[in-house]
């Protein structure tokens, strides 16, 4: 490929190359542990679901019985096959015992792979077809009444209730949304565990529940088989219970993710090691689901500067895409994030700003990268904040982004309301189709501001990736490499739910799902 | 649509301005024009647009004008409008409680502290409750400050400790103890369904039962947060949109010397 911004692609090589030395530091530690997260999302594929008397949810149930006798490190897989074989039970009638105090999981009558891989071999394969079938549902919309063009449209629902939820979403969708995403309420992140069932009480957004995904996924496919194109459906997994709300998208058909251990780390404070281990088994779900997911590298410029830290954003990019390709997920799965963040008063703002989100792309042709309006400087005047979505709107599809996350005139006011998002979806309309060949009748000139930004951006960051690699990303995180946000590799929340793998330790969903479909 | 926009009927109004009777300005003092903006949930039509104007006219604007509408979806139109409004406001009767301390900058405000203190002071801040975001305690005390205002962290004579988000109340206070804090900030980015005031509200609380209200200086900032309310949720000061960590150092520096905290 010919680049646009004369980027030295051996340059971008070389950086990819770090960036891959440093994920592979990370992927050696996470493969030797596992988390009370990653095992209730195993309890979840063996079809454990619904919640005890004190509304428990049972794969924390079950979990906690395991942990509680220090075994945590065998697995749940371990135990409820040796518990089937012992009682005769399905995995759901043994959690539901074990919340009852009827039954005491840990006892051992076999540790023979053969015999525990046979019993569990029918539910496996039941949750497998359960993910696949749903796949293929997303497929066949998606060749039957297709989809709309890229940058995809993406606007959020953040009422609190599901029902409510619903119709703002459809609504979007009729005025031309194409990803519907249901922001989480304030903290779910924080939470290890997963609420259950339709909610309709939340801040600043809803709760993620399978329930919820069930009832948001049926009237998004409602909507798009009268709009006649198939509307996206987006949560997010990054939290204490990042593989869970990754199997529980999968089984209930979510199109994109918000999956990035990154973020946590730095934006909730929850431990790296934690969350490291948690994304692993997360991504190679997405992967095998189909899902999309997205990476919070945007954010980085919420805290620190646009101009000083674009490469820092850069630099996470290229290392989440290769953690992402250790999970096995297909590049085109891979919304990688990048945003429009700089002062609106600096001058030639605009095509520094243009000169990343093209070099973002040229960098990864395939991605489905995921664009992030400006947040920083909306100051309530809502009329200049119009004129600051459409310069990103322009960028957008100037670059061909792949997820345009839609500003709202009103962001940093209120979450948006319906009008707010058919003024914003209207302002992105305008502009992708009035200017929709740009990209290709531009040329930046050489020697110019653009080609100098890019230039700059990605020299940038390969010094930086160069240190990361000498001291490791946990160092690196501790130094406040990304964000301006220190954190301590032990410090932060969940570091009491990791454990190192035991003796008889098995997830043969890794090997089953990891880079197939 | 666009009646009167181009009106050429007499004005027949008072010009001039009497600031006990102010009303908005448009392009002619006292022609009390307003432009708003709204949903109604109703299907598009002439009885709409109708709705519309009663509606506007109950507001108190005159001759209303409906200027643009639009379905949203099924069953809901957006409307804009324009109006005269005919209410007034005494402005010269006006008194909103403000931050009493002089702004100053930040090497002012270092030299005003070293003269009248003699020691640093540490100012510990967090965004505290559900509350996730850092942007407004990062604006405020990060090293590098916002939109040219230094954050607290590059003041000489100030120690500041940002806890980040998420911070209980009483985790908050506890660490303000342990450093000896002379001032808490609290900010608060959300207030979806006023969450924000339940846990400012929940705080004073809480520095009272511990007997440390008046051991510390206790400020509060957010986009949606006035001064006004602080000081009626029980705080010392409340920083809003448009202030930066100049407003908070000088208000804390001036407000222990005028304690006597030293």
């Amino acid at each position: 490929m010919q680049s646009k911004l004369g980027l030295d692609f051996n340059k971008v090589e070389y950086a990819r190359g770090l960036a891959k030395n440093i994920a592979e530091d990370v992927q050696a530690f996470v493969e030797q542990y596992t988390t009370v997260a990653v095992e209730r999302t195993l309890a979840r594929l063996m079809g454990i679901d619904g919640v005890d008397e004190n509304a428990v949810p049972l794969p924390n149930v079950v979990v906690d019985a395991v942990k509680d006798k220090g075994v945590l490190g065998e697995g749940v897989l371990f135990f409820i096959a040796n518990a089937m074989m012992q009682t005769g039970l399905n995995p759901q009638q043994i959690a539901e015992k074990v919340a009852a105090g009827e039954l005491d999981i840990t006892k051992v009558v076999t540790r023979d792979p053969q015999r525990i891989a046979a019993t569990l071999q029918l539910v496996i394969d039941e949750s497998m077809n359960r993910i696949r079938t749903r796949r293929a549902r997303r497929e066949h919309y998606l060749e039957t009444i297709g989809e709309g063009p890229k940058p995809y449209l993406y606007i959020i629902v953040a009422t609190g209730n599901i029902y409510e939820d619903v119709v703002q979403a459809q609504a979007g969708a009729r005025q031309g949304a194409d990803v519907i995403a249901v922001i989480r309420t304030t903290g779910q992140s924080l939470l290890d565990y997963v609420p259950y069932g339709a909610t309709t009480e939340g801040f600043g957004g809803t709760f993620a529940t399978q329930e919820n995904f069930r009832i948001m996924r049926k009237a998004l496919d409602e909507v798009g088989e009268e709009q006649g194109r198939y509307i996206r459906l987006c949560n997010y997994c990054s939290g204490l219970c990042m593989p869970e709300i990754a199997i529980m998208g999968a089984f209930e058909g979510l199109d994109v993710m918000l999956n990035d251990a990154l973020y946590g780390i730095l934006f909730r404070d929850i431990n790296m090691q934690r969350t490291l281990i948690d994304q692993y088994m997360s991504r190679i779900i997405n992967g095998f689901a189909g899902v999309i997911i997205n990476t919070g590298e945007d954010n980085y410029l919420t805290t620190a500067d646009a101009v000083e830290a674009a490469h820092t954003v850069l630099a996470s990019d290229l290392i989440n895409e290769q953690l992402a390709l250790m999970a096995g997920l297909k590049e085109e799965q891979m919304g990688l994030g990048h945003a429009f963040e700089m002062d609106p008063m600096l001058e030639n703002g605009f095509l520094l700003e243009l000169a990343q989100a093209q070099m973002t792309r040229e960098i990864f042709p395939k991605a489905t990268l995921k664009y992030m309006p400006p947040t920083k400087f909306m100051t309530g005047n809502i009329f200049r904040g119009h004129i600051q979505d459409a310069l990103f709107n322009m960028i957008g599809i100037w670059t061909h982004q792949g997820i345009q996350l839609l500003g709202m005139p009103t962001e940093a006011i209120h979450t948006p309301f319906m009008s707010d998002r058919y003024l914003s979806i209207e302002n992105a309309k305008y502009i992708f189709n009035n200017m929709k060949s740009i990209g290709e009748e531009m040329q930046f000139v050489e020697g110019g501001i653009c080609r100098n930004r890019a230039k700059e951006v990605l020299d940038n960051t390969t010094k930086l990736l160069e240190e990361i690699v000498k001291e490791g990303l946990f160092t690196a995180l501790e130094k406040g490499i990304f964000g301006d946000v220190k954190r301590p590799k032990n410090g932060g929340k969940g570091l009491a739910g990791v454990t190192m793998k035991g003796a008889n330790y098995l997830n043969p969903f890794v090997e089953l799902m990891k880079g197939k479909r | 649509m666009s009646e009167g926009l181009y009106s050429m009927e007499a004005k027949d109004y008072d010009k001039t301005l009497d600031l006990t009777k102010i009303k908005p300005y448009g392009d002619t003092m006292n022609d009390g024009k307003v432009q708003l903006s709204f949903t109604l949930p109703v299907p598009c039509g002439a009885e709409a647009v109708e709705a519309a104007k009663q509606l506007l006219k109950k507001m108190g604007l005159e001759n209303p004008s409906v200027v643009f509408y639009k379905e949203l979806t099924e069953g809901f139109t957006f409307f804009n409008c324009y109006g005269s409004c005919v209410h007034t406001v005494n402005y010269s009767d006006i008194y909103v409680p403000k931050v009493e301390s002089n702004v100053m900058d930040m090497y002012e405000t270092d030299k005003y502290i070293k003269e009248n203190i003699g020691r640093k002071i540490v100012i510990v801040g967090a965004s505290t409750g559900t509350d996730a975001h850092t942007v407004g305690i990062d604006a405020v005390m990060n090293m590098k400050g916002y939109a040219g205002h230094y954050g607290l962290e590059r003041y000489e004579m100030i120690e500041a400790y940002n806890l980040g988000s998420q911070v209980p109340n009483e985790e908050f206070i506890a660490k303000g103890l342990e450093l000896h804090a002379d001032a808490l900030l609290v900010s608060q980015t959300v207030t979806q369904k006023d969450v924000h005031i339940q846990n400012m509200t929940q705080f004073i609380e809480l520095m009272e039962a511990e007997g440390l209200r008046d051991k510390m200086i206790c400020c509060c900032g957010g986009a949606r947060v006035t001064h006004e309310l602080a000081k009626e949720l029980g705080f010392d000061a409340g920083f809003g949109m448009n202030t930066y960590a100049d407003d908070v150092a000088s208000f804390i520096a001036q407000e222990m010397v005028k304690r006597g905290m030293k």
